[in-house]
């Protein structure tokens, strides 16, 4: 006997909420509040005398902050409402972000970092009354030393483009300490490297040198050869790249820049798919990075703040950034004399929760773990992959008919020259399905691309929903190509203009920077 | 707000506005392909053709990108010339053509001509039209860079880089035109071959002008960067990163194209546009060089040649700058080439080399590996080089 219910259909009759929500801002009135703060009695107004007279002259406002002025159960529906017209990593199949490792972050680190015991913590207390945290700080670095086979690990990093510069920072350090910082003034990189690796070589103000795919689609090797040269600083370098392709000569690539006395340092912020299969020192890397974010399962929390974490062998450890925790058997301690470290590239030690919730995240799964994560990781991939390849129109660029690790970066060339629909107009029309996909990112030179990382945090059926999603939307490209190229329909907004979002004159991501480019105001 | 997902909303697909499309199709292009005859110039060719069974596809092409346009936008009014110039597409098509462009037809490339003149006077601002790089060309003369034009791909060499990647593309790019969701245009290559040579298999193709397209600017290209958010800024950055490059006291061969225009503004010199010009300390000191004033040029101290890469092809040397010859090459010494080009341009050979051509074989296997290609300020690409040997052109050009 069945139930009473009608079955639901294959795709969701997805619509997402729409309130037309003004900005907080306006909803402001003023001598509005969430809380009245009772007035200090005469009694102890008298024995503290004026607060704000005794504060430093340069920390004293001249104006009150312009804050909007609200009642509790208004920013309450405020935000709610917010959170309903929004695809956040909670509420959607997120495997259409590829080369962000959008995967679980299990609620009960929430919990942890939320005690007070951390909480409360103050980065400026005495080291004898912050043991606790030090120690994590310690653990996790040797976790991800052994993680990457890296001798020595620094947290300071608030992000993962973040850490790129900060080896970067290193190998300029190192070069310099040996007498060779003015004639080492190339970086080689490959063209799917994650981009941050090119602008932190160009940001430190050397010249980049790219490589393209050789005809098989992985990077050239000779190119490789050519490039070198006693000028060469270092390699920088991600695998497997954006493409989801693991280059297998990795270990010749590195063996080729160390041959003219350059570093090489390894990008691991795709390193879902390898944990626990193979380390970055195995290659002969002398630096690495991590995105906890990504890999480690810290949110990603609207672009920051992140956290990313550098690994360096016993050679370069003396430039870590500092100061580093240190262990003497009895006590956790931070030891700021080091005298060619980089110094500092973010206040005090890194973001505490995040390394606190990577921490949680490692000691929960363990090493057995970490490779279960890796191989359901690469498993997920491979299955969307066919999934997606069994969808006409979709392909997989380079390095054709061989599986990838953790993401694919596809194009929909095909499906365009059939029926003129964008991968930007699919993906505006999957945002009706309920399910959020991007077309990812520099170098823009897979056409009509997108890119899918499933992570290991999705399940069969979820990757199938999202497939069946794409195969529909596909299906509509062809039989009503108007549907597609009018999405999104069932969404809280229709289209936005481009030109505001791209132009930095006009963009504007706060209140304030909204008033000073469209208003003239100078808070 | 639309309650379900199939019906469509009024916008932004609204009704086009003052916009006018033009189309004329070469109604011979592409006849010789599928008889294999790799191109379709000349009447003996078209004869041959149509003896082998041939049948004219361009018409077919261009009813297929109508079909798009009157999709989007029942009853739009295209402006056409007359007959299998275009008036037959449209009517296929169920579009109600205007025809502007009257006039005998002859068979010949004059057709083309003139009927783009007369859609251009006639207040034409987006110019549809089918045919291969032949008929780019004839565009190219009749209305240079005043109105916008897109190929719908229908001849047997599409080399230039005026063309959509397909019949329905150019289609829905009109139509995006014509609503106002396209709305500026940039400069693209016109390339053509001589068909002759391929037939015995030496490919000259070689750079013939340039022609405004439109100019899409999707939402794939700029996000989440400060990557350059057009291929003309990218343009802009490649040139950029060759200025910085240039040495005071240093003679420079500017060759043809639309990157070593660029450079040619950042320097603040005039560019010929298909020719070389001597430039030195941000002065030209011979504009439109031939091989002799390039020897000259050479022979007179510090000196190197500036080049880009000519149509999908890849050539750097030997197509479109033959000036540029074995002979100046080896003048120039070590370091002759100075190669600069987009990222974009690389990848869209496909993993293929870049190609040198000098006549002197000797010379392009020294030319040969890997070279330095300037992307940008401090960044470049080393990408492979080699000589044409085995090289084949794809002619399937469908
Ligand atoms: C391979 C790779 N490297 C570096 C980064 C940059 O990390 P972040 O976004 O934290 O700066 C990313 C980001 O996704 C990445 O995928």
């Amino acid at each position: 006997m069945s139930l009473p219910i009608a079955p639901k259909p294959r795709l969701r009759r997805f619509h997402q909420a729409r309130w037309d929500e003004p900005i907080i801002f306006e909803l402001s009135t003023p001598g509005e509040r969430g809380v009245l703060v009772p007035r200090p009695e005469p009694k102890v107004r008298d024995a503290v005398g004026d607060v704000v007279a005794a504060l430093p002259e340069g920390v004293r406002r001249p104006t009150p902050p312009r804050l909007p002025e609200i009642a509790q159960m208004r920013v309450l529906r405020h935000y709610l409402r917010l959170s309903q017209q929004n695809l956040g990593a909670d509420l959607n199949i997120d495997v259409g972000q590829g080369t962000c490792t959008m995967k679980y972050s299990p609620k009960v680190n929430e919990a942890v970092i939320n005690t007070p015991k951390l909480a409360d913590l103050h980065p400026l207390q005495a080291e004898a009354s912050a043991q606790g945290v030090l120690e994590v700080f310690w653990q996790l670095e040797r976790m991800l030393a052994e993680i990457s086979g890296m001798d020595r690990v620094s947290l300071h990093s608030a992000a993962g483009s973040a850490a790129i510069w900060t080896n970067v920072a290193m190998i300029r350090a190192y070069h310099a300490a040996r007498g060779e910082g003015d004639q080492r003034t190339e970086v080689i990189t490959t063209i799917f490297s994650h981009p941050s690796n090119a602008a932190c070589a160009e940001m430190a103000g050397y010249d980049v040198i790219t490589i393209h795919p050789d005809a098989d689609g992985y990077p050239d090797i000779d190119a490789l050869k050519a490039a070198v040269s006693d000028r060469t600083a270092a390699l920088l370098i991600t695998n497997p790249e954006d493409t989801g392709i693991f280059n297998p000569r990795i270990r010749e690539f590195v063996d080729i820049v160390h041959g003219v006395g350059g570093l090489a340092a390894y990008d691991q912020a795709n390193a879902n798919g390898i944990l626990g299969i193979t380390q970055a020192r195995a290659a002969g890397f002398d630096l690495c990075h991590f995105n906890l974010h990504k890999t480690f399962s810290t949110p990603h929390a609207c672009g920051g703040p992140a956290a990313g974490a550098s690994g360096v062998s016993a050679e370069l450890a003396p430039f870590l950034p500092g100061p580093l925790v240190e262990y003497d058997g009895d006590h956790f301690f931070l030891d700021h004399n080091r005298p060619q470290s980089i110094g500092k590239v973010a206040p005090f030690y890194g973001v505490t929760p995040n390394i606190v919730r990577a921490y949680a995240w490692i000691r929960a799964l363990g090493a057995e773990g970490l490779r279960a994560v890796a191989e359901t990781a690469v498993l997920n991939n491979n299955y969307l992959l066919k999934r997606v390849l069994d969808i006409p129109g979709a392909s997989a660029p380079y390095a054709s008919g061989r599986r990838r690790i953790e993401q694919v970066r596809y194009s929909w060339q095909e499906l365009h020259e059939q029926t003129g629909v964008t991968s930007e107009e699919i993906g505006l029309r999957v945002a009706d399905f309920g399910a959020h996909y991007w077309t990812s990112h520099h170098p823009h030179v897979v056409p009509q691309p997108f890119t899918l990382e499933p992570t290991e945090s999705y399940s069969k059926d979820e990757l199938d929903e999202y497939a069946d999603i794409l195969a529909e939307v596909a299906r509509e490209a062809r039989e009503t190509p108007d549907v597609v190229r009018t999405a999104p329909h069932n969404q809280t907004v229709h289209h936005t203009h481009h030109d505001d979002l791209d132009d930095p004159e006009r963009w504007a991501i706060t209140w304030r920077a909204y008033r000073r480019k469209h208003f003239g105001e100078h808070p | 707000m639309t309650p379900a997902p199939r019906t469509l909303p009024a916008s932004p697909l609204a009704a086009p506005g003052t916009r006018r499309l033009g189309l004329v199709v070469n109604p011979v292009a592409g006849i010789g392909g599928p008889a294999g005859l790799k191109g379709s110039d000349g009447a003996d060719v078209q004869a041959q053709a149509v003896a082998r069974g041939a049948t004219p596809r361009a018409t077919a092409r261009a009813v297929a990108a109508l079909r798009t346009v009157v999709r989007i936008f029942p009853g739009v009014e295209v402006f056409t010339a007359g007959g299998v110039l275009g008036a037959d597409a449209a009517a296929q098509a169920g579009l109600p053509g205007r025809v502007v462009a009257t006039g005998p037809v002859h068979g010949t490339a004059a057709d083309t001509v003139r009927a783009a003149r007369e859609l251009s006077a006639a207040g034409v601002d987006l110019l549809l039209f089918a045919g291969g790089d032949g008929t780019a060309r004839d565009i190219h003369d009749a209305v240079g860079e005043g109105i916008a034009v897109l190929g719908i791909p229908a001849g047997v060499k599409m080399y230039s880089a005026c063309f959509a990647v397909s019949p329905v593309v150019a289609g829905t790019l009109a139509a995006d035109w014509l609503a106002g969701r396209v709305d500026s245009a940039s400069s693209a290559d016109v390339l053509d071959i001589d068909e002759e040579a391929i037939r015995t298999g030496q490919a000259e193709p070689r750079l013939y002008g340039t022609v405004r397209i439109p100019r899409v600017q999707g939402r794939t290209q700029a996000r989440k960067t400060a990557a350059p958010a057009s291929a003309a800024a990218a343009v802009r950055r490649a040139a950029a990163g060759a200025s910085i490059l240039l040495r005071p006291g240093t003679r420079y061969l500017l060759g043809p194209g639309g990157t070593m225009r660029a450079l040619a503004e950042l320097i603040g010199v005039p560019k010929t546009p298909l020719g070389f010009d001597v430039v030195e300390d941000g002065h030209v000191l011979h504009a439109d060089a031939d091989e002799s004033a390039l020897l000259a040029a050479a022979a007179g101290g510090p000196c190197q040649a500036v080049v880009t890469v000519i149509g999908g092809q890849g050539f750097i040397l030997g197509r479109g700058n033959q000036q540029l010859s074995a002979r100046v090459l080896r003048a120039l010494g070590k370091d002759a080439l100075m190669v600069v080009a987009t990222d974009d341009k690389l990848t869209e050979l496909g993993g293929r080399p870049l190609l040198v051509d000098s006549g002197d074989p000797a010379l392009d296997h020294a030319l040969s590996g890997y070279t330095r290609v300037v992307t940008g300020p401090g960044t470049s690409t080393l990408y492979p080089v080699r000589a044409p040997e085995h090289h084949s052109i794809d002619t399937d050009g469908t």
